[in-house]
């Protein structure tokens, strides 16, 4: 079938052969996302966000890897697709950015160079051009004096100024398709807010789709058009990111914003954590993945241990068991009140 | 930088002045705490039939009636001023920096060193670019493909270029190649390069290979190692992550990093050898340092043994010099601010 | 004779022994009951044919090439092709090589005044190198050089010891009119030259043969650095000289075969390559690459072994049978051995087969039952303390023990060499040996570079260190009596300082015989003084013989002229020639 959106992802499953047996990290996943449009893929560590993203990339080591299900980027198919058809894409088509820019980066090389080798490998420019490039881009995310900085070396560069370098990399050639995995997670909460403006700002040139990969939804309440939750290596939630704030389906969801530290409230209550411990991918448990720390699992007589939950629902999908009435009854009752 | 390796030499020379006054200390001293007298150091130098008479000639000759003190100060003095020696029926003048005759033999030390120089160099160089390409050769290939037949049998060749002695894969090397075969040169072979550079490469060939294959195993183990550690970095993710070609990300981006260290202990190898490949020059009779140092060990020969030690010393200390100074060079981040 | 330099080919050889012997085949290094090869008893290939280049290789280094400063056996065969002393050693085989003929002389030393003086008469037309004619004084000017150990200390002192020096030192400080002051040595005319020694000598003319004598020209004389073109008046001269790495000769122009009846150079140029490692030497020899090795001692056991195995490399091999005597000496200040039967205990004891196989079987040597070896004219062999098969007679020494008082034996140490594993391979052999008679022993090793200076050499340390057995050897300077067994047994060369050859020998009554045979010009009746004294020594088992020392020579097919000289025991030099071009 052919895709309908710009990045179509279908069924995706990625395990890992270990010697403790098969880790699945990502086990049926399906989203979609159009240019212009930002998706938050929410979740803890461990949930399967930062390889799903690789997986998009094509940056598993060969034979590590056991991807199977469909990921269809402007129109090919990267699963199925050899190696080399993968890679011209990466750069081009699309790019990524990466948690800790200071080891993300080569120590050896200068910041300019190493922008000026993504640009240069997919457009045949003569060094100066290429350098030219390279300093207006520097310009364009933030750092001043771009063209002296072009020489320097990424350890000279504060953290927020480093991944605004970083972004520079990976924008140089205009991908369509840019993954920021975790992007200001190392950085100090000031700069973390003009860093994700930036983003913003870039995609708005560039028309391209956005994916942040993020453990914190503060973050994504600022940026995502769409948030996709993941939990267990599966999606639990996805829908716009009004209606994932406003009205939270899936208990995990309930979970993580209970336990989200607000400054807006008053602290009456203690934060609600949720109990229990990530899942085991290798052992993922029967039914629905997230039963044995969901404190409704009981309602669902017998079938969140047995079953596993499909995501379904119209524009909001969820992946739950309980009804619809359940759940709306359950969020007024104790979790509304409390967030 | 430049006060930096002003400081670095200073501290050079003020090493070599200890390291020279060791080796006077370990001549004189240890016998003396064994009982010898001074006389009894000197009936070294003299054959079997000296007379007690002829014994103290030789050591007033040599200067060990002297304290050790002033004997140590005409050393230095030698170094910088030269010294007088009676041939017999004349005096002759050492010059400037003169490390002094020979007691076995009354050769002049300096010139037989300078006149060795070139051949230890020709076989430390040769053999270390060798090793140096070859072994992290192997050792790239080898974390690019770890686990498979191809790391296996490199490690465990690498395993055997070590175990070997040189003197046992030399000579089994001349006996086959170039006494049954007599495809490269015997034994004893050296042309100097200026004379004929293909001449002087084809002498040599045999020494290479061999001493190259002892080292490179180390070398390539080093570069399996860093490889192996480099290519787990995050910036190879993103190099990759770029669309760069394996090719490119594997050399330009994983190599580079990983050479560091190699380069590092590359270059206090290099040192070590040129003070002497020592088994090298023994087994294929190479009139290079190395041999001069076991010659003046063995006879207990001062002048040659302060030689060697002083040509040896200051090659390692260069040598971390220059290390010292290529890690910055390398690594930005080392650069002294 | 000196130390040669066996301990880099030990110590390279050993290791290397494994592999190449396995490549051999066959029976390995060190096999006892492999014979070495065929005995030379005549010249191989002979060979007019003259021409070519002779290569030479040292695994080490001369002493010196300057005849005053050298003392290597090989060296003073080899000294004979660029210098001519007063008489040498014959150019033939076997035992005729150990006769003196003339040489610069015209004919032996003529003794008068009982021996005490010598005089010699030169050839006419003799010539240096570079056309100057050599008289007597070049020749007393030579030996008068040789007396300066401050600047040759590496050759021998019989001069030193044998002249009347009254305090003359060196020519180099000499100040009487060209530098001739040595009033012991008279030069009458430019054909003459008279010895006055200061005791009788019988045996002068070996003292004659030393290149010593060889003449040297005052005005071209560099003191130490002589050695770096030594002026020749034999048939070669040198051309290049690369000191420590090679030196090369070609014909000497002025060289006269009419003055010359003992000599027939044949090859045009001769090359000599130093510190050549000493496997490769022997590899080289069997590929053809070699001509000689030099140091003459013979190949290392690792050749060995693959030389013996194969019967066409055997058939180019001749053992040569050395002056030279692997011994244990018996210490008497080391109580109880200062009791003669407790000596005799330890020499009926020892298992000589074992000594034997500590030098590697009969290609080592033969079993020693005396001191002087057979290759000395005029020895006899004898055996004071014959046993079965030579493996000792352990009646006979408890017997010998219980007349010196010690029934059940006694402790002592044994004393060796730490680099020569033979000699530590002899020391443990002796342990167990003695050990079935009831002698209890330790091994003390010291370092070999001042065994004699400091350690078994030294009566006082030897003596508080309890060093009753002391492993050694000793080689002759040349073959005769006085040459082989003067610095052994006479008690009066003993000094406290150190530095001793002789380690053990104390009786009064050999040194009386030394004496007199010192003063028996009738050759034959002073061989047998010295047999006199190889049998007195032996019965006061001052010394525990070992074994005579054999070499194996390997000779390529391409050598002319090869023999076993008895003079130096190793492959005349004066006669080799090639055939290659």
């Amino acid at each position: 079938m052919s895709p309908q959106a710009f990045l179509d992802v279908r069924d995706l499953r990625v395990h890992f052969p270990t010697d403790d047996g098969v880790v699945k990290s990502v086990d049926g996943l399906s989203f979609q996302l159009e240019r212009g449009k930002r998706l938050g893929i929410v979740g803890e560590s461990g949930s399967g966000k930062s390889v799903t993203s690789l997986s998009i990339m094509g940056l598993h080591k060969q034979g590590a890897a056991r991807i199977s299900g469909e990921i269809w980027v402007d129109g090919t198919e990267l699963v199925s697709a050899d190696p080399e058809t993968v890679r011209k894409l990466r750069g081009k088509t699309m790019a990524m950015i990466f948690q800790d820019p200071l080891s993300a980066m080569h120590p050896y090389y200068s910041v300019g160079h190493q922008i000026v080798e993504a640009y240069r490998l997919h457009h045949d420019v003569s060094k100066s051009a290429a350098r030219k490039r390279a300093v207006a881009l520097l310009d364009r995310v933030g750092i001043p004096q771009a063209a002296t900085r072009f020489d320097d070396y990424p350890h000279t560069f504060s953290g927020g100024m480093r991944q605004r370098a970083m972004i520079a990399m990976a924008l140089s050639c205009d991908p369509d398709l840019l993954i920021a995995d975790e992007p200001t997670t190392a950085l100090d909460v000031t700069v973390q807010a003009q860093i994700l403006d930036l983003i913003v700002d870039l995609q708005k040139d560039f028309n391209s789709a956005v994916i942040i990969i993020t453990h914190d939804l503060g973050v994504v309440a600022e940026l995502a058009d769409d948030i996709l939750v993941m939990y267990g290596g599966r999606a639990v939630e996805y829908g716009t990111a009004r209606e994932v704030f406003a009205s939270p389906q899936h208990p995990y969801t309930w979970g993580l914003l209970g336990s989200m530290p607000r400054i807006d409230r008053e602290r009456t209550e203690r934060l609600l954590p949720i109990p229990g411990s990530p899942p085991s991918l290798i052992n993922v448990p029967s039914g629905c993945a997230f039963h044995p720390r969901c404190r409704w699992a009981d309602r669902t007589g017998g079938r969140s241990q047995s079953e596993r939950p499909e995501l379904r629902g119209g524009s909001h999908l969820v992946a739950c068991h309980l009804s619809d009435e359940e759940r709306s009854a359950i969020f007024a009752e104790e979790i509304g009140p409390k967030l | 930088m430049l006060v930096y390796i002003v400081r670095r030499l200073l501290a050079a020379v003020l090493l070599l002045l200890i390291v020279t006054a060791a080796t006077f200390l370990i001549f004189f001293v240890l016998p003396r705490i064994g009982g010898a007298t001074v006389d009894d150091l000197a009936s070294r130098y003299v054959g079997k039939s000296g007379s007690a008479a002829d014994i103290h000639a030789i050591a007033v000759k040599l200067g060990f009636t002297d304290p050790i003190w002033v004997q140590y100060g005409r050393f230095l003095a030698g170094l910088f001023v030269g010294a007088d020696y009676s041939t017999g029926p004349t005096t002759v003048h050492c010059d400037a920096p003169c490390i002094g005759y020979s007691f076995i033999n009354q050769n002049a030390v300096l010139p037989e060193l300078l006149d060795r120089l070139p051949v230890t160099l020709s076989i430390a160089v040769g053999a270390a670019v060798l090793w140096l390409l070859g072994g992290v050769a192997v050792g790239v290939l080898s974390a690019l493909r770890r686990g498979t037949v191809f790391d296996r049998a490199a490690m465990s060749i690498a395993l055997a270029g070590v175990s070997l002695p040189i003197f046992f894969t030399g000579l089994l090397c001349l006996a086959v190649f170039s006494y049954a075969l007599g495809i490269t040169a015997p034994g004893g072979s050296f042309t100097p390069i200026e004379d004929n550079p293909l001449k002087w490469a084809y002498d040599l060939i045999l020494p290479w290979i061999t001493l190259a294959f002892l080292n490179a195993a180390g070398y390539a183990r080093l570069t399996r190692a860093g490889m192996l550690d480099t290519m787990n970095e995050d910036y190879i993710r993103t190099a990759r992550a770029k669309g760069l070609p394996e090719r490119t990300v594997v050399v330009k981006h994983g190599l580079r990093s990983a050479l560091t260290p190699i380069l590092t202990i590359f270059g206090l190898d290099l040192g070590l050898l040129l003070g002497g490949a020592i088994l090298t020059e023994s087994t294929y009779s190479l009139p290079g340092i190395g041999k001069y140092a076991i010659d003046a060990i063995v006879s207990n020969d001062l002048p040659k043994v302060l030689g060697v030690v002083l040509i040896g010393s200051i090659f390692i200390i260069l040598a971390n010099l220059v290390v010292d100074l290529l890690y910055a060079v390398i690594d930005p981040r080392v650069r002294l601010s | 004779m000196r130390s040669s330099r066996k301990l880099v080919v030990g110590a390279l050889g050993a290791v290397a022994a494994l592999v190449l012997a396995a490549c051999g085949g066959g029976n390995a290094a060190g096999g006892g009951t492999s014979s070495g090869g065929a005995p030379a008893n005549g010249v191989s290939n002979p060979s007019d044919q003259t021409g070519g280049t002779l290569r030479y290789a040292n695994s080490g280094d001369w002493d010196s090439l300057d005849p005053a400063d050298t003392y290597y056996a090989y060296s003073w065969n080899f000294a004979r092709l660029y210098g001519r002393s007063l008489v040498m050693f014959k150019a033939a085989p076997g035992a005729d090589g150990a006769t003196l003929v003339p040489d610069l002389a015209e004919t032996l030393g003529v003794p008068s005044d009982n021996a005490k003086t010598w005089t010699y008469k030169l050839r006419k037309g003799v010539k240096f190198e570079d056309g100057t004619v050599v008289t007597s004084k070049d020749v007393k000017y030579a030996v008068e050089r040789s007396l300066d150990k401050t600047t040759f200390p590496n050759g021998p002192t019989y001069f030193n010891d044998a002249l009347d020096l009254q305090g003359y030192e060196s020519p180099y400080k000499d100040t009487s009119p060209g530098k001739l002051g040595l009033k012991a040595v008279e030069t009458p005319d430019d054909q003459t030259i008279v010895f006055h020694l200061k005791s009788s000598f019988s045996g002068f003319d070996y003292f004659a043969q030393l290149p010593a004598t060889m003449p040297v020209p005052q005005a071209k004389d560099t003191g130490s650095k002589y050695k770096e073109h030594v002026v020749s008046t034999g048939p070669y001269m040198f051309q290049t000289n690369e000191l420590g790495k090679q030196f090369t000769m070609v014909r000497n122009p002025n060289w006269d075969q009419a003055t010359d009846p003992n000599r027939k150079p044949l090859p045009d140029q001769i090359q000599v390559a130093l510190n050549v490692n000493a496997d490769d030497i022997d590899n080289r020899l069997q590929s053809g690459d070699l001509d000689v090795s030099i140091e003459g001692t013979g190949v290392g056991p690792a050749a060995q072994g693959k030389i013996l195995a194969d019967p066409t490399l055997k058939a180019q091999t001749d053992s040569a049978v050395v002056a030279r005597l692997w011994y244990a000496a018996i210490n008497s200040d080391v109580a109880p051995l200062n009791n003669a039967d407790c000596r005799k205990a330890i020499e009926f004891a020892a298992d000589k087969t074992g000594y034997q196989r500590a030098y590697g079987g009969s290609t080592g040597g033969d079993v020693a039952s005396n001191l002087l070896p057979p290759v000395i004219p005029g020895a006899e062999k004898f055996d004071t303390y014959a046993s079965n098969g030579n493996t000792g007679d352990i009646d006979k020494a408890k017997q010998a023990l219980t007349a010196c008082g010690q029934p059940n034996g006694f402790k002592t140490s044994i004393s060796y060499r730490a680099e020569r594993p033979k000699e530590k391979a002899v020391a443990e052999s002796l342990q167990q040996s003695l050990a079935r008679a009831g002698i209890q022993t330790d091994l003390k090793p010291y370092p070999s570079g001042d065994y004699f200076k400091l350690y078994a050499g030294k009566p006082d340390f030897a003596k508080s260190n309890g060093l009753g057995v002391m492993i050694t050897g000793w080689g002759a300077d040349w073959p005769d009596g006085y040459g082989f067994l003067a610095q052994i047994v006479d008690s009066r060369v003993i000094r406290a300082t150190g530095g001793n050859t002789n380690l053990s020998v104390k009786d009064p009554a050999v040194d009386q015989l030394i004496d007199k045979a010192l003063q028996t010009t009738d050759t034959p009746t002073r061989e047998k003084v010295w047999v006199d004294i190889d049998k007195k020594v032996m019965d006061d088992a001052y010394i525990l013989p070992g074994i005579w020392a054999k070499g194996l020579l390997y000779r390529p097919k391409t050598l002319t002229n090869v023999f076993i000289t008895d003079g130096f025991q190793m492959y005349d030099y004066l006669a080799l020639g090639t055939t290659r071009k």
